[in-house]
């Protein structure tokens, strides 16, 4: 054990800071995060937390990639343990060679440590109390010494983090003159007591370019100003009250009125997801783009409403920031686990639109998308995202908005068309795509008004139970579904270098580490063609995909494999030619997740010729 | 429920609302309820109202839940975009409506099942949050479309048609309505159109939450002996407070009563309500008070009955969320795209 050397590793490595909740830790975290990437050296950051405001363990993951590896990583290099509660495990998942940084202050029995990795012990503690008396400021001020001491170890610029520091606390010159004071405390004592650097450190790279570095959910809501929605109705839920919360201080800074001061949104904390999706089904009823951001669930909850929508035609939006199920299940968890719930929500026969966005700028156009699609479509529109995506920061290109961008309000027919006398039906499908006419209410004194309503009706909207009136409008409900197919964003194929007769199907927050498996594969000798579903219903494409392989693996983030049986069920394939690769925990899929498990399926393939393995 | 479509003739001679409009211009299709329904005498007063109010009919947009009474809206205001949506869930979509577009007249029509049960929580917060409307419950005590369950507005120790007597306290929604903060409450009998007529075209001037319950006999499972929702026992314990008149615009006011018997409300947007009082001690803008004569008359087993509270001054959702003028279903990418600059600007600060 003794004989293992340190991690040696510049720009690629993982430091995990164990935390306890509520210490104020996270800002000093993310200022590591951030201080790293002004080096120009990519980080992709996690937060796993508990579900709990003050005193359970809480844990900053912060992976460190030159080579732009966004995916979760697995494993610590260093770890960074603040919390005695979780020592012995944090401890433990220090891979071989790493290091341990701990607070010195109380010694501790030797046999806490372990004998295979590097331990550096800083007396932040005793440091903390000689310098500050007051019982809060040395529980923040503890926070940014350990970075200072880090930024030793590391060998990091510390003019970069200063200037960080400037940045946040610009015109709170007290506040920025003792944050950089406390962090040359923890620099300093390192400098002096430790040997700098360690195996593992930051070098200056131009690795980052343009990119940056936003939170999934605040880009959703940004995607949602630029939209145009005005409505929206929410009930707080883990992990999407901070897409509500984003998108009402994007509002404060962009929707008021230069002159009146008066807002051009409305934002209701709604008294539970019922009445959120009610309100927005009313808001878009009346003509206003409406959206409600909810989890698992919030959707169980809005499912009678869900299909009121795609019933009676009326447009809405939901943001779906998907957590660990099924019932309260891991609320501070992520996975890919609504699929199945919110491709057919609701009773009766429904099929609902969903996208996956890979990451936050995917999730500000796709958001700022749902409205012109929930408007041309008449329907509801999920936007699929997760905690992967959402409540972490995650390096991306910039967010761009085409200004000759306009808004798609759908069939609407004006006070003007219904003058000309245009024939209104509001279920008539005049062009052949299943889309009908709306109107929205007090367009025309005489003309255009109808009765909307859950119950069948005939094409001009009056109620009927007749057989035959009630058939035609659920088929041309499934053409409008079919036409939504080609309004949707279409997958995004990657062929392998190699031709290859394998392929692979993945979604959502799973992109950065299939990327990174992709290659280690590669590396393995097993090359694979890669698809990226963007959203449900499936473009011909992806049946394509699937006939053009002799196997394809889906990986997902769920133990049921939803997308793998929405595809079988929705194009009618073979299930064994879609193998499920599954990883459902909690914690972000892996990069070594995806290629350890492909990968010896791969091997075995190799092997055995197919028809046995098949047989 | 078929659909029936009403003749659209009329006798040339009907009289005309100030926007040249008759009776027949507020009018929906036939009404496919009981005949006898008290809900068709609501439909009828809310016809009377419209029309006295010359109201543009397509300006009003009609939401209700899912029963008996909110199926209402398919039978009045015919030019109005109408709504029937979900069980317990008008109030939601009806706040929705109206955060889009402030400038129609918001029309919630539901039962007393739909309110007062499964939309007991949506009742409570559209209230509370002030959304400017004019709710008005249909209320019978029971559940006619699934053929005569109690509802949660029956009388304690009420009898059903069945013999089944009601141990379940009742849901007085008036009472919940005052408590949280509702600025129009009233309570009518869907009996005595001359004082429904008036309190619902003041409801619909009123810029707030407007709520009226309405006493409705449920003519097919609620009208008989040892119900306390029947017509007879209605008009029996009906304990009238007041009556009013709807004044529209600022013209003089003559009025036939006796000194000191009629008081005259100004509501904010400048119309007038003159209340002829029943009871000379009863002050409809005591909030307290109203809430105490209400739980005292009822303890007697008295229906109290009138414009039970109005708030004069009232604010709506929108003067607390500060919203613009416009209404927001007609503002466009111009108006609410920030735009590639400030995009820039945006992804600058996340660097």
């Amino acid at each position: 054990m003794s004989v293992q050397s340190p991690i040696s590793s510049v720009n690629d490595f993982v430091v995990r800071f164990a935390n306890v909740n509520g210490s104020g830790s996270a800002s000093a975290n993310e200022l590591f995060a951030r201080a790293i990437l002004r080096h120009g050296v990519p980080v992709s950051p996690r937060n796993i937390f508990p579900s709990n405001i003050q005193g359970l363990p809480t844990w900053y993951e912060v992976r460190v990639t030159e080579a732009g590896h966004l995916g979760a990583r697995g494993g610590v290099d260093m770890m960074v343990a603040m919390n005695p509660q979780t020592w012995d495990k944090d401890v433990a998942s220090i891979e071989p060679g790493g290091y341990l940084f701990y607070d010195s202050t109380k010694p501790m029995p030797s046999s806490k440590f372990r004998a295979d990795i590097t331990v550096i012990g800083v007396p932040l503690t005793a440091i903390t109390n000689s310098t500050y008396s007051d019982p809060r400021q040395r529980q923040l001020f503890k926070n940014i010494i350990y970075l200072g001491a880090l930024s030793a170890l590391l060998e990091m610029d510390p003019k970069l983090i200063e200037q960080l520091i400037g940045e946040q606390y610009k015109g709170k010159e007290k506040l920025l003159s003792s944050n950089v004071h406390a962090l040359h405390l923890g620099r300093d004592w390192a400098l002096q007591n430790l040997k700098c650097p360690v195996g593992l450190r930051v070098k200056r790279a131009d690795k980052v370019g343009d990119r940056i570095f936003i939170e999934g959910n605040s880009a959703a809501a940004l995607g949602a100003v630029y939209g145009g929605a005005t409505v929206c109705a929410w009930y707080p839920i883990t992990p999407s009250s901070s897409l509500a919360d984003a998108f009402t201080s994007h509002c404060k800074k962009l929707r008021h009125d230069p002159e009146t001061g008066k807002a051009k949104y409305a934002i209701v904390q709604a008294e539970d997801e019922l009445a959120s999706i009610g309100i927005v089904i009313g808001a878009s009823w009346n003509g206003a783009r409406a959206f409600t951001a909810t989890s698992g669930p919030g959707i169980s909850l809005m499912t009678e409403f869900i299909g009121l929508s795609y019933f009676a035609e009326i447009p809405a939006v939901i943001m779906n920031v998907q957590r660990a199920g099924p019932s309260t299940g891991m609320p501070t968890r992520t996975q890919q686990c609504d699929i199945i719930a919110c491709a057919y929500a609701s009773h009766g026969d429904t099929k609902h639109v969903l996208l996956f966005p890979e990451d936050p700028a995917e999730a500000f156009e796709f958001a700022a998308t749902a409205f012109d699609l929930a408007e041309r479509l008449q329907t509801v529109i999920f936007v699929m995202l997760d905690l992967d995506i959402g409540m972490n920061h995650r390096l991306c290109r910039p967010l761009r908005w085409d200004d000759a961008r306009q808004y798609d309000r759908g069939k609407v027919m004006t006070k003007e068309m219904l003058e000309e006398g245009r024939d209104f039906g509001r279920y008539l499908d005049v062009d052949g795509d299943g889309i009908p006419y709306r109107t929205y209410p007090g367009t025309h004194p005489t003309k255009g008004s109808f009765f909307t309503r859950g119950t069948s009706r005939d094409r001009y909207a009056r109620y009927s139970e007749e057989g035959p009136v009630y058939a035609d409008n659920m088929q041309r409900l499934v053409r409008k579904f079919e036409t939504a197919q080609d309004l949707v964003p279409r997958p995004l194929q990657a062929n392998a270098a190699k031709p290859t007769k394998y392929g692979v199907i993945y979604f959502g927050s799973t992109s950065p580490a299939m990327d990174e498996a992709i290659e280690m594969l590669e590396a393995r000798g097993h090359h694979l063609d890669r698809l990226r579903i963007r959203a449900f219903p499936f473009h011909s494409s992806v049946a394509s995909f699937i006939a053009d392989h002799d196997f394809v693996y889906v990986v997902e983030q769920n133990r049921d494999a939803q997308l793998r049986q929405l595809i079988v069920n929705e194009n009618g394939i073979d299930p064994v030619r879609l193998v499920p690769i599954l990883h459902y925990d909690g914690t972000p899929i892996t990069a070594r997740f995806i290629a350890d498990s492909i990968g010896d399926h791969q091997d075995h393939l190799k092997v055995t010729p197919l028809r046995k393995a098949v047989s | 429920m078929t659909y029936i479509a009403k003749p659209k003739f009329h006798h040339p001679g009907l009289k005309k609302n100030e926007l040249g409009y008759t009776h027949r211009d507020y009018e929906g299709k036939i009404s496919t309820l009981c005949a006898g329904c008290g809900h068709d005498s609501i439909t009828a007063s809310i016809i009377e109202a419209c029309f006295e109010l010359s109201i543009e009919p397509h300006r009003v947009a009609k939401i209700s839940g899912i029963g008996c009474s909110s199926k209402t809206p398919d039978y009045f205001l015919g030019n109005s975009h109408g709504f029937n949506s979900v069980h317990g869930r008008m109030p939601s979509v009806l706040t929705g409506a109206n955060l889009a577009n402030r400038d129609l007249i918001y029309l919630g029509a539901s039962g007393d099942g739909d309110s007062a049960s499964i939309g007991f929580g949506q009742f409570a917060h559209s209230i509370r949050r002030g959304v400017n409307m004019t709710y008005i419950v249909e209320n019978n005590g029971v559940y006619g479309l699934t053929k005569g369950q109690f509802s949660a507005t029956a009388d304690r120790g009420s009898r059903s048609k069945k013999g089944v007597v009601n141990t379940d306290n009742a849901i007085d929604l008036v009472a919940i309505a005052l408590q949280l903060g509702a600025t129009f409450v009233a309570r009518s009998f869907s009996g005595d159109k001359t004082q429904l007529v008036p309190l619902i075209a003041a409801a619909i001037q009123h810029k707030g939450a407007s709520f009226i319950d309405v006493i409705s006999p449920c003519i097919a499972f609620n009208n008989h002996a040892g119900s306390t929702k029947s017509f007879d026992y209605v008009r029996e314990h009906n304990d009238a407070v007041n009556r009013l008149d709807v004044l529209v615009g600022r013209e003089p006011i003559h009025v036939d009563y006796a000194p000191g018997t009629v008081q005259v409300v100004e509501q904010h947007d400048g119309s007038r309500i003159a209340l002829r009082k029943l009871d000379a001690d009863y002050d409809p803008h005591d909030r307290l008070g109203a809430m105490t004569f209400l739980q005292k008359h009822a303890a007697k087993g008295q229906i109290v009955t009138g414009l039970l509270y109005v708030d004069p001054e009232a604010e709506d959702l929108h003067a607390h969320l500060d919203t613009v003028e416009t209404p927001l279903n007609t503002l466009d990418a111009r108006e609410l795209c920030p735009g590639s600059a400030a995009l820039d600007k945006i992804n600058a600060g996340l660097r």
